[in-house]
Protein backbone atom coordinates (compact mmCIF):
# COMPACT_ATOMS: atom_id res chain seq x y z
CA UNK A 1 0.00 0.00 0.00
CA UNK A 2 1.36 3.40 -0.98
CA UNK A 3 0.81 5.84 1.87
CA UNK A 4 1.15 9.60 2.03
CA UNK A 5 4.57 9.16 3.62
CA UNK A 6 5.90 7.51 0.47
CA UNK A 7 4.99 10.64 -1.45
CA UNK A 8 6.50 12.87 1.22
CA UNK A 9 9.81 10.97 1.08
CA UNK A 10 9.87 11.28 -2.73
CA UNK A 11 9.08 14.98 -2.42
CA UNK A 12 11.90 15.37 0.11
CA UNK A 13 14.37 13.70 -2.24
CA UNK A 14 13.35 15.89 -5.20
CA UNK A 15 13.53 19.02 -3.02
CA UNK A 16 17.01 18.09 -1.76
CA UNK A 17 18.24 17.44 -5.29
CA UNK A 18 16.93 20.87 -6.29
CA UNK A 19 18.73 22.57 -3.40
CA UNK A 20 21.96 20.68 -4.16
CA UNK A 21 21.73 21.73 -7.79
CA UNK A 22 21.26 25.38 -6.81
CA UNK A 23 24.33 25.16 -4.56
CA UNK A 24 26.75 23.43 -6.93
CA UNK A 25 25.70 24.67 -10.36
CA UNK A 26 26.87 28.04 -11.64
CA UNK A 27 24.82 28.08 -14.82
CA UNK A 28 21.80 30.37 -14.49
CA UNK A 29 19.64 28.11 -16.69
CA UNK A 30 20.40 25.03 -14.59
CA UNK A 31 19.64 26.98 -11.39
CA UNK A 32 16.22 27.91 -12.83
CA UNK A 33 15.59 24.23 -13.60
CA UNK A 34 16.44 23.39 -9.99
CA UNK A 35 13.83 25.93 -8.82
CA UNK A 36 11.28 24.11 -11.01
CA UNK A 37 12.30 20.85 -9.32
CA UNK A 38 11.71 22.39 -5.88
CA UNK A 39 8.27 23.69 -6.89
CA UNK A 40 7.38 20.24 -8.25
CA UNK A 41 8.37 18.71 -4.92
CA UNK A 42 6.09 21.22 -3.19
CA UNK A 43 3.24 20.22 -5.51
CA UNK A 44 3.68 16.52 -4.69
CA UNK A 45 3.48 17.46 -1.00
CA UNK A 46 0.33 19.54 -1.49
CA UNK A 47 -1.48 16.83 -3.42
CA UNK A 48 -0.38 14.05 -1.06
CA UNK A 49 -1.79 15.98 1.90
CA UNK A 50 -4.91 16.83 -0.09
CA UNK A 51 -5.50 13.11 -0.57
CA UNK A 52 -4.65 12.28 3.03
CA UNK A 53 -7.01 14.88 4.50
CA UNK A 54 -9.78 14.50 1.91
CA UNK A 55 -9.66 18.25 1.21
CA UNK A 56 -9.44 19.74 -2.26
CA UNK A 57 -7.66 22.91 -1.07
CA UNK A 58 -4.27 21.28 -1.64
CA UNK A 59 -5.05 20.68 -5.29
CA UNK A 60 -6.26 24.27 -5.75
CA UNK A 61 -3.04 25.53 -4.20
CA UNK A 62 -1.05 23.24 -6.51
CA UNK A 63 -2.77 25.01 -9.43
CA UNK A 64 -1.56 28.32 -7.99
CA UNK A 65 1.97 26.96 -7.51
CA UNK A 66 2.07 25.82 -11.15
CA UNK A 67 0.95 29.30 -12.22
CA UNK A 68 3.65 30.98 -10.14
CA UNK A 69 6.23 28.53 -11.51
CA UNK A 70 5.28 29.44 -15.06
CA UNK A 71 5.53 33.16 -14.26
CA UNK A 72 8.89 32.58 -12.55
CA UNK A 73 10.22 30.69 -15.57
CA UNK A 74 9.13 33.45 -17.94
CA UNK A 75 10.76 36.17 -15.78
CA UNK A 76 13.90 34.12 -15.16
CA UNK A 77 14.42 33.34 -18.82
CA UNK A 78 13.79 37.02 -19.63
CA UNK A 79 16.55 37.89 -17.17
CA UNK A 80 18.84 35.31 -18.87
CA UNK A 81 18.22 36.85 -22.29
CA UNK A 82 18.95 40.35 -20.92
CA UNK A 83 22.04 39.04 -19.09
CA UNK A 84 23.47 37.37 -22.19
CA UNK A 85 22.91 40.57 -24.14
CA UNK A 86 24.70 42.58 -21.46
CA UNK A 87 27.57 40.27 -20.42
CA UNK A 88 27.64 37.43 -22.99
CA UNK A 89 27.50 34.84 -20.21
CA UNK A 90 25.08 32.81 -18.09
CA UNK A 91 27.72 32.14 -15.44
CA UNK A 92 26.49 33.36 -12.06
CA UNK A 93 30.08 33.85 -10.85
CA UNK A 94 30.57 36.61 -13.39
CA UNK A 95 27.42 38.43 -12.36
CA UNK A 96 28.69 39.87 -9.09
CA UNK A 97 28.23 43.61 -9.48
CA UNK A 98 25.90 43.75 -6.46
CA UNK A 99 28.15 41.49 -4.41
CA UNK A 100 30.44 44.41 -3.55
CA UNK B 1 0.15 -12.83 -12.08
CA UNK B 2 -2.16 -12.26 -9.13
CA UNK B 3 0.84 -10.85 -7.25
CA UNK B 4 1.31 -8.35 -10.08
CA UNK B 5 -2.32 -7.27 -9.91
CA UNK B 6 -2.25 -7.07 -6.13
CA UNK B 7 0.80 -4.81 -6.07
CA UNK B 8 0.09 -2.86 -9.25
CA UNK B 9 -0.10 0.58 -7.61
CA UNK B 10 3.14 -0.05 -5.72
CA UNK B 11 4.95 -1.10 -8.89
CA UNK B 12 3.68 1.98 -10.74
CA UNK B 13 4.62 4.25 -7.82
CA UNK B 14 8.17 2.94 -7.54
CA UNK B 15 8.71 3.03 -11.31
CA UNK B 16 7.48 6.63 -11.55
CA UNK B 17 9.39 7.69 -8.44
CA UNK B 18 12.58 6.16 -9.87
CA UNK B 19 12.03 8.04 -13.14
CA UNK B 20 11.42 11.32 -11.26
CA UNK B 21 14.54 10.95 -9.10
CA UNK B 22 16.68 9.84 -12.05
CA UNK B 23 15.51 12.89 -14.01
CA UNK B 24 16.27 15.18 -11.08
CA UNK B 25 19.76 13.68 -10.74
CA UNK B 26 20.22 14.22 -14.47
CA UNK B 27 19.31 17.90 -14.12
CA UNK B 28 22.18 18.54 -11.72
CA UNK B 29 24.61 15.98 -13.22
CA UNK B 30 24.52 16.92 -16.92
CA UNK B 31 26.74 19.83 -17.89
CA UNK B 32 24.96 20.45 -21.16
CA UNK B 33 21.83 22.53 -20.48
CA UNK B 34 19.93 20.78 -23.28
CA UNK B 35 20.47 17.38 -21.68
CA UNK B 36 19.55 18.81 -18.27
CA UNK B 37 16.33 20.25 -19.74
CA UNK B 38 15.34 16.94 -21.36
CA UNK B 39 16.13 15.19 -18.08
CA UNK B 40 13.86 17.68 -16.31
CA UNK B 41 11.15 16.83 -18.84
CA UNK B 42 11.37 13.19 -17.70
CA UNK B 43 10.86 14.35 -14.09
CA UNK B 44 7.83 16.44 -15.09
CA UNK B 45 6.19 13.51 -16.91
CA UNK B 46 6.87 11.12 -14.02
CA UNK B 47 5.40 13.62 -11.55
CA UNK B 48 2.32 13.92 -13.78
CA UNK B 49 1.98 10.13 -13.58
CA UNK B 50 2.23 10.35 -9.79
CA UNK B 51 -0.57 12.92 -9.79
CA UNK B 52 -2.75 10.41 -11.66
CA UNK B 53 -1.83 7.82 -9.05
CA UNK B 54 -2.95 10.27 -6.35
CA UNK B 55 -6.27 10.70 -8.20
CA UNK B 56 -5.57 14.32 -9.14
CA UNK B 57 -6.23 13.88 -12.86
CA UNK B 58 -6.85 17.56 -13.54
CA UNK B 59 -3.48 18.53 -12.11
CA UNK B 60 -1.78 15.79 -14.11
CA UNK B 61 -3.21 17.31 -17.29
CA UNK B 62 -2.19 20.82 -16.18
CA UNK B 63 1.28 19.55 -15.29
CA UNK B 64 1.78 18.14 -18.79
CA UNK B 65 0.26 21.16 -20.55
CA UNK B 66 2.04 23.87 -18.56
CA UNK B 67 5.34 22.22 -17.63
CA UNK B 68 6.06 19.74 -20.41
CA UNK B 69 4.31 21.88 -23.01
CA UNK B 70 4.99 25.48 -22.00
CA UNK B 71 7.85 25.85 -19.55
CA UNK B 72 10.02 23.19 -21.20
CA UNK B 73 9.63 24.75 -24.67
CA UNK B 74 10.54 28.10 -23.13
CA UNK B 75 13.67 26.62 -21.55
CA UNK B 76 14.79 24.89 -24.75
CA UNK B 77 14.06 28.03 -26.75
CA UNK B 78 16.26 30.16 -24.50
CA UNK B 79 19.00 27.50 -24.44
CA UNK B 80 19.04 27.54 -28.24
CA UNK B 81 19.04 31.35 -28.19
CA UNK B 82 22.06 31.49 -25.87
CA UNK B 83 25.01 30.25 -27.90
CA UNK B 84 26.55 26.95 -26.80
CA UNK B 85 29.99 28.50 -26.35
CA UNK B 86 28.56 30.65 -23.56
CA UNK B 87 28.13 27.62 -21.30
CA UNK B 88 30.21 28.49 -18.25
CA UNK B 89 32.93 26.29 -16.91
CA UNK B 90 31.42 24.92 -13.74
CA UNK B 91 33.25 25.61 -10.56
CA UNK B 92 32.33 23.18 -7.84
CA UNK B 93 31.59 24.83 -4.52
CA UNK B 94 31.25 21.69 -2.46
CA UNK B 95 34.60 22.31 -0.75
CA UNK B 96 33.36 25.48 0.89
CA UNK B 97 29.93 24.01 1.56
CA UNK B 98 31.16 20.69 2.96
CA UNK B 99 30.12 21.23 6.64
CA UNK B 100 26.66 22.41 5.62
CA UNK B 101 26.38 19.50 3.18
CA UNK B 102 27.26 16.99 5.89
CA UNK B 103 24.75 18.53 8.30
CA UNK B 104 21.96 18.61 5.74
CA UNK B 105 22.82 15.08 4.64
CA UNK B 106 22.46 13.81 8.22
CA UNK B 107 19.15 15.69 8.53
CA UNK B 108 17.96 14.17 5.25
CA UNK B 109 18.95 10.67 6.36
CA UNK B 110 17.07 11.12 9.65
CA UNK B 111 13.96 12.44 7.87
CA UNK B 112 14.00 9.62 5.32
CA UNK B 113 14.42 7.11 8.15
CA UNK B 114 11.46 8.58 10.03
CA UNK B 115 9.48 8.59 6.79
CA UNK B 116 10.21 4.96 6.05
CA UNK B 117 9.30 4.00 9.61
CA UNK B 118 6.06 5.98 9.42
CA UNK B 119 5.25 4.54 5.99
CA UNK B 120 5.35 1.06 7.49
CA UNK B 121 2.88 2.14 10.19
CA UNK B 122 0.80 4.71 8.29
CA UNK B 123 -2.91 4.47 7.59
CA UNK B 124 -4.03 4.26 3.99
CA UNK B 125 -5.46 7.50 2.63
CA UNK B 126 -9.09 7.80 1.60
CA UNK B 127 -9.58 9.88 -1.54
CA UNK B 128 -13.34 9.36 -1.93
CA UNK B 129 -14.13 12.57 -0.02
CA UNK B 130 -12.28 14.57 -2.69
CA UNK B 131 -15.09 14.06 -5.18
CA UNK B 132 -17.98 15.09 -2.96
CA UNK B 133 -19.36 18.55 -3.74
CA UNK B 134 -22.65 19.49 -2.10
CA UNK B 135 -23.51 15.85 -1.61
CA UNK B 136 -22.99 14.86 -5.25
CA UNK B 137 -20.10 12.76 -6.54
CA UNK B 138 -18.21 14.58 -9.30
CA UNK B 139 -15.11 14.06 -11.41
CA UNK B 140 -11.82 15.51 -10.21
CA UNK B 141 -11.79 18.36 -12.72
CA UNK B 142 -15.32 19.44 -11.81
CA UNK B 143 -14.58 19.27 -8.08
CA UNK B 144 -11.40 21.35 -8.47
CA UNK B 145 -13.33 23.84 -10.59
CA UNK B 146 -16.02 24.18 -7.91
CA UNK B 147 -13.40 24.79 -5.25
CA UNK B 148 -11.34 27.15 -7.43
CA UNK B 149 -14.18 29.39 -8.61
CA UNK B 150 -16.33 29.35 -5.47
CA UNK B 151 -14.01 29.23 -2.45
CA UNK B 152 -10.83 30.66 -3.97
CA UNK B 153 -12.08 33.20 -6.47
CA UNK B 154 -10.10 36.13 -5.03
CA UNK B 155 -6.73 34.26 -4.95
CA UNK B 156 -7.48 33.11 -8.49
CA UNK B 157 -7.89 36.73 -9.64
CA UNK B 158 -4.73 37.79 -7.78
CA UNK B 159 -2.77 35.00 -9.49
CA UNK B 160 -4.06 36.17 -12.87
CA UNK B 161 -2.69 39.65 -12.07
CA UNK B 162 0.64 38.06 -11.13
CA UNK B 163 0.70 36.33 -14.52
CA UNK B 164 -0.06 39.63 -16.27
CA UNK B 165 2.76 41.38 -14.39
CA UNK B 166 5.16 38.51 -15.23
CA UNK B 167 4.21 38.74 -18.90
CA UNK B 168 4.82 42.51 -19.00
CA UNK B 169 8.08 42.06 -17.09
CA UNK B 170 9.33 39.40 -19.48
CA UNK B 171 8.51 41.60 -22.48
CA UNK B 172 10.26 44.61 -20.92
CA UNK B 173 13.39 42.61 -20.09
CA UNK B 174 13.45 40.86 -23.45
CA UNK B 175 13.42 44.15 -25.35
CA UNK B 176 16.61 45.09 -27.12
CA UNK B 177 16.99 48.59 -25.65
CA UNK B 178 14.99 51.38 -24.09
CA UNK B 179 12.89 53.26 -26.67
CA UNK B 180 13.94 56.73 -27.68
CA UNK B 181 11.93 59.75 -26.65
CA UNK B 182 8.91 60.23 -28.88
CA UNK B 183 8.36 56.57 -29.71
CA UNK B 184 10.41 53.80 -31.33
Amino acid sequence: MITTTHYLVLSLVLFSLGVIGMAVRRNFITVLMCIELILNAANINLIAFSRQLGDLTGQVFAVFVITIAAAEAAIGLGIIVALVRLKQTTNLDQVNVMEG
Amino acid sequence: MSWLLLHFSQIVFYALAACAVAGAVGVIAFRSPVRAALSLLGTFLAVAGLFVLMEAEFLAAVQILVYAGGVMVLFLFVIMLVKARDIPQERQYLGKLAPAAVGLGVLLAVLVGVGVWAAAHGAPADAAALRQVQGATLGNTEAVGWSLYRDYLLPFEVVSIVLLVAMIGAIVMGRREAPKEGGA
